[in-house]
């Protein structure tokens, strides 16, 4: 054992910035991923199969394909016709598509669970149909989609590292290049415990979700 | 504590001798501890529960019980639900253990182990040694669902007696047929009716050759038109065999035909006991034929 | 373009690595889904609590980070390195096997009480009880989140190309140095995991018709869309990233 508290110190600035950079990542790919992930889950119930097909085989491939990959792709693919990115918004994009698929799997069960009678009501009483989306199946659908949802902000999170991979300086990133420029090993044990100390309390908050959820519905 | 001559568990000594009465002073200790042989002399005590008291938090299900059964005879407890007959069965089964008092089965204690003259919680094995005399009978069947027929009745003969496969296989198929059902042998429970799934589950207990069988309401869960095949295997059981029972049943002319005795219970005690004709014909205390008033 | 020899100097011996990987991960997962979600039973709180430890720390942990302190920290802290593909089979195999152990737990809690009870009445052993009776029986409920587990296992192994095992993912990015073609190289890559992916569900299927089967079961048919979804269920509460799913 050679444990080094100075490398530690040393290390704790360029640890924060990189806290910084993951957390940014996470909350900008979470947006996308909410916000995607609801036109995916809309868009296969759709009334038209041209619609419903091409959008469940994308959502399909995305899913079950590694988000490494397809973070490759878009980092070294994309650029070739279309517009170049930085590492950090490359990864953003990558953990936003890669989960959007996650999320349009937990709105659709969502809006499943919405009783028939209130598309029917809604029909009953010709609301257009956007209206009925806006104003009585979201509504009902998101509310017991919360907690599900955490669940994968936390996911995300534990996947966040891979950004790193492409050169972007989240905490994997900061740790990364720390060592290689001092020949320390800490750096690596300090992202690790900072993982648990996030996930761990961000994990019991869903459950207090989950459960107070469980209570009102 | 009641004298033994106001004690009701006498009534299950066949003959109403005295040494069921001696129970109260025989208070549980290493010294008295009963023997540790296990002949199965018709007339001896083979179940026994010296003032046993059961609770669920604040609520007393069974209190300060003592009552006792002899090889060969059939009980049948009775009474409203939650007056503590269905404990009885699963604190023999020791599903569940008692807050004081013991039991023993055919000498030994089931719910201690006696360890240098003092009665100490029992080790698993202990437990299981002494389990091993019971037998029981749900109401809601409980077959292994991921077993077939001849499986189901063979798995513990050959797992917990150590019999060998045939020997095993044998018993079970004999059983099987017992209960009429030799023809299922390679079905799934779930492929059975529930009254040949019970059919089964009786077989299954059999295997085990136990010396007392406990029948947890074995009919309750089943629809109407399947109780009396149940019933029937069960009477044939009863009158053929030299088996101790302990029923649990709302099945009053089934208790009636098979009991040796009936126990009455409200409120975690025995109110009433005696013969069946006692008990159904001519009952003495109020909560009986109040009780028997609503399910006859 | 990309050259046949690329294809089969690189991309072939990937392929059999990244197999290799996600079997190994998927053994010693399965192992430790089995060992701590039957602890997380146990009788002892003591027990309960340090498999409880296990699921909460490996569930918090990103699999990435903790591949790159296998390989770069602990050889230094304790003096004795680990081969890159072991340290990566590891950390998948550590970090799947707490997402699986939850389905093993939920899938035994969702045994009926019953079946303990009869178990008892027979006097089995609590092994006995759970190696004959409740593991047998909630089995089939596990196949299907095993599957999700399976198919994120597989696309977690491509994180072992970080650590420089040659698996497909290490090759694309070779063959892409090489080439210079990045469009078809990562197309490639991404179609042979689907199909990997694909052809690991089939499997699955049969294998959960068989216990379904051995359990006395129905087999469900879902319609032609579920047939072709690689997931079963997936949707609220199935999140195999998250909480594993048995339990509902």
């Amino acid at each position: 054992m050679n444990w080094d508290w100075d490398v530690v110190n040393d290390f704790m600035p360029e640890f924060w910035d990189g806290l910084l950079v993951t957390l940014q990542a996470l909350a900008l790919g979470s947006l996308i991923a909410f916000a995607l992930g609801l036109v995916w889950a809309m868009a296969q119930r759709a009334p038209y199969a041209w619609v419903r097909w091409p959008v469940t085989a994308f959502t399909e491939f995305v899913r079950n394909t590694p988000l490494l990959v397809q973070l490759f792709f878009l980092y070294f693919v994309v650029p070739e016709w279309g517009p170049s990115m930085s590492a950090l918004t490359t990864g953003i994009i990558g953990l936003g598509l890669h989960y959007s698929t996650y999320t349009a799997e937990v709105y659709r069960a969502g809006i499943a669970g919405v009783p028939v009678g209130q598309w029917e009501a809604a029909t009953a009483l010709s609301l257009p149909r956007g209206r009925t989306w806006i104003a009585v199946i979201l509504p009902q659908a998101i509310r017991r989609v919360v907690p599900a949802l955490g669940n994968y902000v936390i996911a995300m999170l534990k996947d966040s590292p891979m950004i790193a991979v492409i050169g972007a300086m989240d905490m994997l990133g900061a740790a990364e290049n720390f060592s290689n420029t001092t020949f320390t090993i800490e750096a690596y044990t300090v992202v690790g415990i900072a993982f648990l100390v996030i996930a761990y309390p961000a994990s019991l908050l869903i459950r207090v979700l989950e459960r107070r959820l469980a209570l009102t519905s | 504590m009641p004298s033994p001559a106001e004690n009701p568990e006498n009534v299950l000594k066949n003959d109403g001798s005295a040494t069921a009465g001696d129970t109260d002073a025989t208070a549980p200790a290493a010294s008295s501890a009963p023997s540790e042989s296990s002949s199965r002399a018709a007339g001896k005590e083979l179940v026994r529960f010296d003032n046993v008291t059961k609770r669920f938090g604040d609520v007393t299900v069974l209190d300060q019980l003592d009552f006792c059964v002899d090889t060969g005879k059939h009980v049948t407890l009775i009474g409203p639900s939650g007056s503590g007959k269905t404990t009885i069965l699963r604190l023999l089964m020791t599903l569940l253990t008692p807050e004081e008092g013991t039991i023993t089965v055919d000498g030994q204690y089931l719910t201690h182990e006696e360890r240098n003259g003092k009665l100490v919680k029992p080790s698993d094995k202990h437990v299981r040694e002494v389990r091993k005399k019971i037998g029981m009978v749900f109401q809601h069947f409980n077959l292994f669902p991921n077993m077939r027929v001849l499986r189901n009745v063979m798995e513990a003969p050959v797992h917990v007696l150590g019999l060998s496969k045939d020997e095993a296989e044998q018993r079970a198929k004999e059983l099987i047929e017992l209960v009429g059902l030799s023809e299922h042998l390679d079905k799934y429970p779930s492929q059975l009716s529930g009254g040949q799934q019970q059919r089964v589950a009786i077989a299954r207990a059999l295997a085990m050759r136990p010396q007392v069988l406990l029948l947890d309401e074995v009919t309750s869960a089943l629809d109407p038109e399947l109780v009396a095949g149940v019933l029937d295997v069960l009477r044939d059981i009863a009158l053929s065999t030299d088996i101790t029972m302990l029923v649990v049943t709302h099945e009053m002319s089934f208790a009636r035909d098979i009991s040796d005795s009936v126990l009455m219970f409200d409120k975690g005690k025995i109110v009433e006991s005696g013969s069946p004709d006692k008990i159904f014909s001519e009952p003495e205390h109020d909560r009986t034929k109040e009780f028997l008033a609503t399910v006859l | 373009m990309m050259t046949e020899g690329m294809f089969t100097n690189y991309f072939l011996p990937g392929i059999w690595i990244t197999i290799q990987v996600t079997l190994y991960s998927a053994a010693l997962g399965v192992v430790v889904a089995f060992a701590i979600g039957t602890l997380r039973t146990s009788r002892l709180w003591i027990v309960r609590f340090l498999a409880g430890c296990y699921f909460e720390i490996f569930r918090g942990m990103s699999a990435l980070v903790l591949m790159f302190w296998l390989v770069f920290s602990l050889p230094l802290l304790l003096e004795w390195r680990l081969v890159p593909m072991f340290a990566g089979v590891l950390a998948l195999g550590l970090t799947y096997g707490a997402y699986g152990s939850e389905v093993v737990r939920g899938a035994l809690a969702a045994v009926p009480e019953g079946q303990r009870e009869a178990g008892i009445a027979l006097s089995f052993t609590r092994w006995q009880r759970l190696r004959r009776i409740e593991i047998p029986q909630a089995w089939p409920d596990m196949v299907p989140p095993f599957n999700n587990l399976l198919i994120e296992l597989l696309k977690g192994t491509a994180l072992v190309s970080v650590i420089t095992v040659a698996d497909m993912a290490y090759a694309g990015n070779l063959v892409r140095l090489g080439s210079n073609e990045s469009a078809p190289i990562y197309t490639l890559l991404l179609v042979l995991y689907f199909v990997l992916a694909f052809t690991l569900t089939r499997g699955m299927r049969v294998i959960e018709r068989r216990a379904n089967a051995n359990v006395g079961k129905p087999q469900p048919r879902g319609g032609l869309l579920a047939r072709l979804s690689l997931r079963e269920s997936a949707g609220e509460g199935s999140g195999a990233l998250t909480t594993g799913g048995a339990a509902k």
